[in-house]
């Protein structure tokens, strides 16, 4: 049996305070709708929610699981140090903000900015895994983990990324699935098909997709995949001179 | 190339008749200005490298060495200073933006200079501090202006915001691990223990070391958002958003990967030698409404048991937007002025984006004031603070509290030689090579700033009684203790002041 709160008519804070302080560390919420921060900085936690939550979704979490029954808003995972936030529906803008480690799955599609910031350090690498399209800017400033991007409702010859991907990354790696062509790539990003070994190392989130929310991975793994990577992890260096 | 010759800026003068040779000022230097030439047996230099920082000056055993202006000038003129043309030539040989560091070094007006204080005579006695309590603490944060009673008659304490609790109203401004050492934060942390003031880890993180100082510590988010996690926000006694900063506004920050080694990278979590970006907008911030989500987000994932500040630079429009901050759900707001130092900052905004932090300051005041919610937040203001003075005419201003940052490297050896974005620092300050740094022994360090520290504390005690006032929240926007001398009437207005001379 897990801990239920009822969402209706309670503020976010009061939600939020029932989640640190109950003991149970299964929780279901319902009836959520834009209760912000749910989850935000906690761990060891087994949430889920039916609804739809708020902005900053598990900001800051560290540790806990969270799956949404629906979809989610603005700010998903900002500043996320680990654990798993699952969505079966569509996403907003910014989700995985600066985020460090753990996993985000979203069954559709994400807005703007989504990856901003991402960074890797050591055995921490975040990945974000976006079963739909994804808007303007995927992995702006991108300093590390993983984005992949499965267009699975996008026909092969259209991408689903929108514009200025990669826009000043310098670490982490994108994957897209699509035939499209590219335009527009920032001139330190470097392009290029998929190869073996970036599939072996993006199969197992596939799977997991598929695990969460249906479809074939072997199909999906079978298909043409661009890989973006940033050619230097010091783009800016050459625009200074000292003074 | 002759077209790229950069005269040097200063003369390294040698007395020979002095110098014994021993080479310290060669091992001292990490610019490696001084050398031993042993075909001739003297002491030589490539004065071309040399950046003033008096290293070699204040350690050479016989006193043999004085760095003075290189009298080689370009032929004069005002208009096309010298330092102008230097920074054309280097940017036609590179392309690349000038990057300099500290504070704008130009001659702009310099309105702590300009504004005197008041003291008390024959009437209203002054106090003397030597005999009498003197407060300086203060408390930052939300103020409630409401009052309670129970049934009982008794008051009732309704207000529960967090307050951070200074004994004094000074602060160290933020300044990362990575722009500055080890050594420095350990001296920092120490110091703000000691003093029961706080230190700012800016946007580099907490080494782990520190973590023992975090009652004393505020912790930074910046967008880049490095070194952030939960522990990390636990573990400060309250949280700042920065949103600007005074040596370069509208602009982010952006550690060279050259400086993030093993020790950085560890506190950052980012991989060794990866730029550290931290862009100029929070990509999720587009109005007070983002940034009041991003400050609840905060308060939220600390269960709202720390204060949040948010650091703002002081530019045109500051009073609008601190009226915006003040709604945002956060508690302090932090100003910094056009002058504040910095690690690097490209010159041309350092130089000439922003505004004076007295201007600022009065006018963030006088705005929140007449919409009725300056209790709403705490002030801090900084960039810069340099002495006592500076401080007590801030609070007159408006202030809660202020930040200092270069007055604090000061104390701990910088001899502002602007140089810091190379990461050679002579004084182990700006620097990450271990060689340097531990030229800054944390021991002593920490002791100079709490020095500093008492000694201004002392100065403002004595300036209060002298003015009659014992509390320094009583001084706290009361410009009567304030007057201008050789200021325009807008100037004057805008700073909420009279002119030297008139009376009450
Ligand atoms: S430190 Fe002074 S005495 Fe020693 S070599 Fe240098 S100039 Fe000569
Ligand atoms: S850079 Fe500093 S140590 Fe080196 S010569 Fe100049 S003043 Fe001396
Ligand atoms: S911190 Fe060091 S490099 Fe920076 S101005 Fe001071 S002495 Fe120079």
């Amino acid at each position: 049996m897990s801990y239920e709160i009822n969402g209706a008519g309670v503020h976010y804070k009061e939600v939020n305070e029932r989640i640190k302080a109950t003991g149970d560390s299964d929780i279901f919420i319902k009836n959520a709708c834009g209760h912000r921060y749910l989850g935000a900085g906690t761990s060891g936690k087994n949430i889920t929610i039916d609804g739809i939550p708020g902005n900053a979704l598990g900001a800051y979490l560290n540790g806990s699981r969270i799956v949404v029954n629906g979809n989610a808003q603005d700010a998903v995972a900002d500043t996320m140090n680990s654990g798993e936030i699952v969505i079966h529906g569509n996403c907003g803008d910014t989700t995985g903000y600066g985020m460090r480690s753990g996993n985000v799955f979203i069954k559709g599609n994400v807005g703007y900015r989504v990856g901003i910031h991402m960074k890797e350090y050591r055995e921490h690498r975040p990945v974000i895994v976006i079963g739909g399209k994804a808007g303007d800017f995927l992995g702006e400033y991108q300093a590390g983990g993983i984005i992949l991007l499965l267009g699975l409702d996008t026909p092969s010859d259209v991408s689903p990324v929108g514009g200025f991907p990669a826009t000043g990354m310098h670490g982490g790696k994108i994957f897209i699935r699509s035939e499209a062509k590219f335009e527009g790539l920032p001139s330190q990003i470097v392009l290029s098909d998929a190869t073996d070994a970036d599939k072996e190392l993006f199969a197992p989130f596939v799977r997991k997709y598929t695990e969460y929310f249906g479809g074939n991975a072997d199909e999906i793994l079978s298909s043409h995949f661009y890989t973006l990577t940033p050619n230097s992890s010091n783009p800016y260096k050459q625009f200074y001179c000292q003074n | 190339m002759a077209i790229n010759y950069i005269p040097a800026n200063f003369d390294v003068v040698r007395d020979h008749t002095r110098c014994i040779k021993c080479r310290v000022c060669e091992r001292q230097c990490s610019n490696e200005v001084h050398y031993y030439d042993e075909e001739l047996d003297t002491m030589l230099c490539n004065e071309t490298d040399c950046v003033d920082c008096q290293r070699c000056v204040s350690l050479c055993p016989t006193k043999a060495l004085k760095i003075l202006p290189n009298e080689n000038r370009f032929r004069k003129n005002v208009n096309w200073r010298q330092q102008l043309m230097v920074e054309a030539y280097k940017q036609a040989e590179t392309g690349g933006i000038l990057l300099s560091a500290m504070g704008n070094p130009e001659e702009f007006p310099i309105y702590w200079d300009k504004l005197l204080l008041n003291a008390s005579q024959v009437t209203n006695p002054s106090i003397d501090p030597l005999r009498e309590p003197m407060e300086t603490r203060v408390f930052l944060g939300k103020k409630s202006n409401e009052v309670k009673y129970d049934s009982e008659g008794d008051l009732v304490l309704s207000n529960t915001a967090p307050h951070l609790e200074l004994s004094t109203p000074i602060m160290f401004s933020a300044m990362s691990y990575g722009s500055i050492s080890y050594n420095a934060h350990a001296s920092l942390a120490k110091a703000s223990k000691e003093l029961g003031i706080f230190y700012n880890t800016g946007e580099g993180g907490l080494h782990k070391d520190f973590y023992e100082y975090g009652p004393n510590t505020i912790v930074q988010v910046a967008s880049g958002r490095f070194g952030v996690h939960k522990d990390y926000l636990d573990t400060g006694a309250a949280i700042e958003i920065k949103i600007g900063q005074g040596a370069k506004p509208g602009i982010g920050g952006h550690l060279p990967g050259a400086k993030i080694l093993e020790d950085v990278s560890r506190t950052r979590m980012i991989p060794m030698g990866t730029d550290a970006i931290s862009p100029a907008p929070h990509h999720d911030i587009y109005s007070i409404e983002d940034l009041r989500q991003l400050v609840l987000s905060l308060k939220e994932a600390t269960e709202y048991k720390k204060p949040v500040i948010v650091k703002i630079a002081a530019v045109h429009n500051v009073a609008a937007i601190a009226s915006g901050v003040a709604r945002s759900g956060a508690d302090i707001i932090a100003i910094d002025g056009f002058r504040g130092g910095t690690g690097a900052a490209p010159t041309r905004i350092r130089d000439n984006v922003g505004i004076p932090i007295e201007l600022a300051l009065a006018q963030a005041d006088f705005r929140l004031r007449e919409e009725g919610i300056r209790d709403n937040v705490s002030l801090v203001v900084g960039g810069s603070i340099r002495c006592s003075t500076d401080a007590v005419k801030a609070v007159a201003l408006g202030a809660d509290a202020v930040y200092i940052g270069t007055a604090a490297l000061l104390a701990l050896g910088c001899h502002l030689c602007r140089d810091c974005q190379r990461g050679l620092c002579n004084w182990g300050i700006a620097t990450q090579k271990p060689e340097l740094v531990k030229r800054l022994n944390p021991e002593i360090g920490y002791k100079r700033l709490v020095n500093i520290v008492h000694a201004w504390d002392h100065e403002i005690k004595e300036l209060m009684g002298g003015m009659g006032i014992n509390s320094i929240e009583a001084l706290r926007g009361n410009r009567l203790m304030l007057r201008g001398v050789g200021l325009n009437e807008v100037e004057l207005e805008l700073l909420g002041v009279k002119h030297a001379g008139t009376a009450i």
